[in-house]
């Protein structure tokens, strides 16, 4: 058996700041994940039909705009609408202290503000996300 | 597992991605679900696509998604990236050039990482291409790594093998001469926006013009147009995707399918005795350590590979 964690990083939404999740995806892969990386722009329909279809181990979202008190919660309510519980949703970007709890509250398993170290993120991953069966 | 198989056969996509994920991680019994399944293969069209990375190949595949839906037909495809031999990650970015097919239930998208395999495709590609085949997929495209000229493993899967070309690489051609013209159904000059186009398109054709084709097929050249012009760049790869189905016709009319198929089914005889006879064996010799004893007996030359590997034969196999 050679299990692997495979992620999915998506951008939601409109936002344009993609550095940080460039900087993830490889960081991803130099961690020995495997990573599909959709880009900016993807709604949270994509988001959830790559998720199931990639099955993977964990999806990771960024956004930098402000707009993921809207985006975040809709990726979880709609992986939970189409029956999948398994597959634990990941944020990250500039995201205010006061958003923190309601993210948590909506079913986010983990958020990473600026200044989050890539060990720090790698660390999480390893410690909760393990390969499904 | 033989329920996961079962459910694949309805289609259900939860069951289908998760049974080519344990296909990919080699989950103890997924070979049961895909005796499960096997009976009901054969139906779908395989196309394959090569050529270097950054040639296009996951826009054009994009594209031809839309040629193959416009005709209702369902499209599955696997898309394989290569895994870091440093790390065992991977870095699969061939989907963010079909996201607009996310939401198309006619359309099942996955990426695989090589995970060590040589040859330009996964493991999974085998049976993973028999997957997507019985959960109805018309047609399955499998887009290759496109490393090198040693890159023809997908011959053995697929029906209809597409090699992209581009302008400005020089040694295009060099690989055709080296092995990639024998693996081609289709040439596709892609890129027509870059400088040489026209030009590579020449020598290609000459190329041709000094081939034989047994088969009676002569693999055609398709000048696929800049994708920076949607409207042109559609209707070229629609076009592309009529010189596909000829070639399946083709394929069909002279009872050269099965020859095809052929190919397949060598290669899955040859993976499914690897993993019965010689991948026990391995664990065995592992798990108990001799693995390491030979190591170790070699490097003191005490014997020599062949003598060992006649030990190990009439130990484990039973004559
Ligand atoms: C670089 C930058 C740009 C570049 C972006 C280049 C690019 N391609 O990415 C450019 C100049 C283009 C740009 C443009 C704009 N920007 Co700007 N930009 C920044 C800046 C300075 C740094 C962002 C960055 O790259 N950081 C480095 C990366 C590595 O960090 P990161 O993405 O935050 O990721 C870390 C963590 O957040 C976390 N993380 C993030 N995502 C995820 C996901 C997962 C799964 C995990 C586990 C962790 C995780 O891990 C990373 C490591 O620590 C920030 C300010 C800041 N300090 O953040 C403003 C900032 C984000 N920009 C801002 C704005 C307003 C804009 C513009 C609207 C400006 C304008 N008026 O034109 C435009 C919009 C662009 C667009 N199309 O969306 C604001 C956003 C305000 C807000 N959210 O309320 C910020 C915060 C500046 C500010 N203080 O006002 N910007
Ligand atoms: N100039 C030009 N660039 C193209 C064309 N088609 C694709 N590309 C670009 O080539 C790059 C690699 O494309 P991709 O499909 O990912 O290639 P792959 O690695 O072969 O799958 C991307 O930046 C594409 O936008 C084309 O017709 N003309
Ligand atoms: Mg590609």
């Amino acid at each position: 058996m050679a299990k692997k964690i495979r992620i999915l990083l998506a951008k939601p939404g409109l936002d344009g700041h993609d550095r940080g999740a460039k900087v993830l995806a490889r960081c991803f892969r130099d961690a020995g994940f495997e990573v599909i990386y959709t880009g900016c722009h993807n709604t949270p329909e994509q988001i959830v039909n790559a998720a199931i279809q990639e099955d993977v181990d964990m999806v990771g979202l960024s956004c930098l705009s402000g707009a993921h008190t809207y985006l975040y919660p809709e990726v979880v309510k709609q992986l939970r609408d189409r029956g999948v519980t398994d597959i634990p949703v990941v944020g990250g970007g500039i995201i205010p202290d006061r958003d923190m709890q309601p993210l948590y509250d909506a079913g986010l398993k983990a958020l990473f503000t600026p200044g989050a170290t890539l060990d720090s993120i790698v660390d999480w991953i390893n410690t909760n996300i393990a390969a499904k069966e | 597992m033989e329920e996961l198989g079962k459910r694949a056969l309805t289609g259900d996509i939860r069951a289908v991605s998760r049974l080519i994920r344990n296909i990919e991680d080699q989950v103890p019994n997924t070979h049961e679900a895909i005796k499960h399944i096997f009976p009901f293969t054969g139906r779908a069209h395989v196309v394959g696509i090569t050529g270097a990375p950054g040639a296009g190949k996951s826009t054009l595949t994009d594209q031809l998604i839309c040629s193959i839906r416009a005709q209702n037909k369902t499209v599955g495809v696997m898309a394989v990236d290569p895994s870091s031999p440093f790390t065992g990650g991977a870095l699969l970015g061939d989907r963010i050039r079909m996201l607009r097919h996310a939401d198309d239930p006619g359309v099942f998208v996955r990426s695989l990482a090589t995970r060590g395999a040589m040859g330009g495709l996964s493991k999974a590609v085998g049976d993973g291409i028999h997957v997507l085949d019985v959960m109805g997929k018309d047609v399955i495209i499998v887009e290759t790594v496109g490393v090198g000229q040693q890159e023809v493993d997908i011959i053995n899967h697929a029906h209809t093998v597409l090699v992209v070309l581009v302008p400005g690489m020089g040694d295009e051609v060099q690989a055709i001469k080296a092995g990639l013209m024998e693996v081609a159904d289709i040439f596709i000059i892609n890129k027509a926006d870059r400088e040489g186009a026209r030009k590579l398109y020449k020598e290609t054709l000459s190329m041709m013009d000094m081939g034989k084709f047994p088969s009676g097929w002569r693999p055609p050249i398709v000048m696929v147009e800049s994708n920076m012009e949607p409207h042109t760049f559609a209707k070229s790869v629609d076009e592309l995707y009529e010189k596909i189905q000829e070639h399946y016709a083709f394929l069909k009319d002279r009872n050269l399918l099965q020859e095809r198929a052929q190919l397949k089914v060598q290669t899955e005889i040859n993976d499914a005795l690897r993993s019965a006879i010689l991948e026990p064996v391995l664990n065995k010799l592992i798990e108990s350590g001799e693995f390491d004893e030979m190591v170790q007996k070699l490097l003191k030359k005490e014997t020599d590979p062949y003598t060992l590997a006649d030990e190990v034969a009439a130990k484990y196999l039973v004559k």
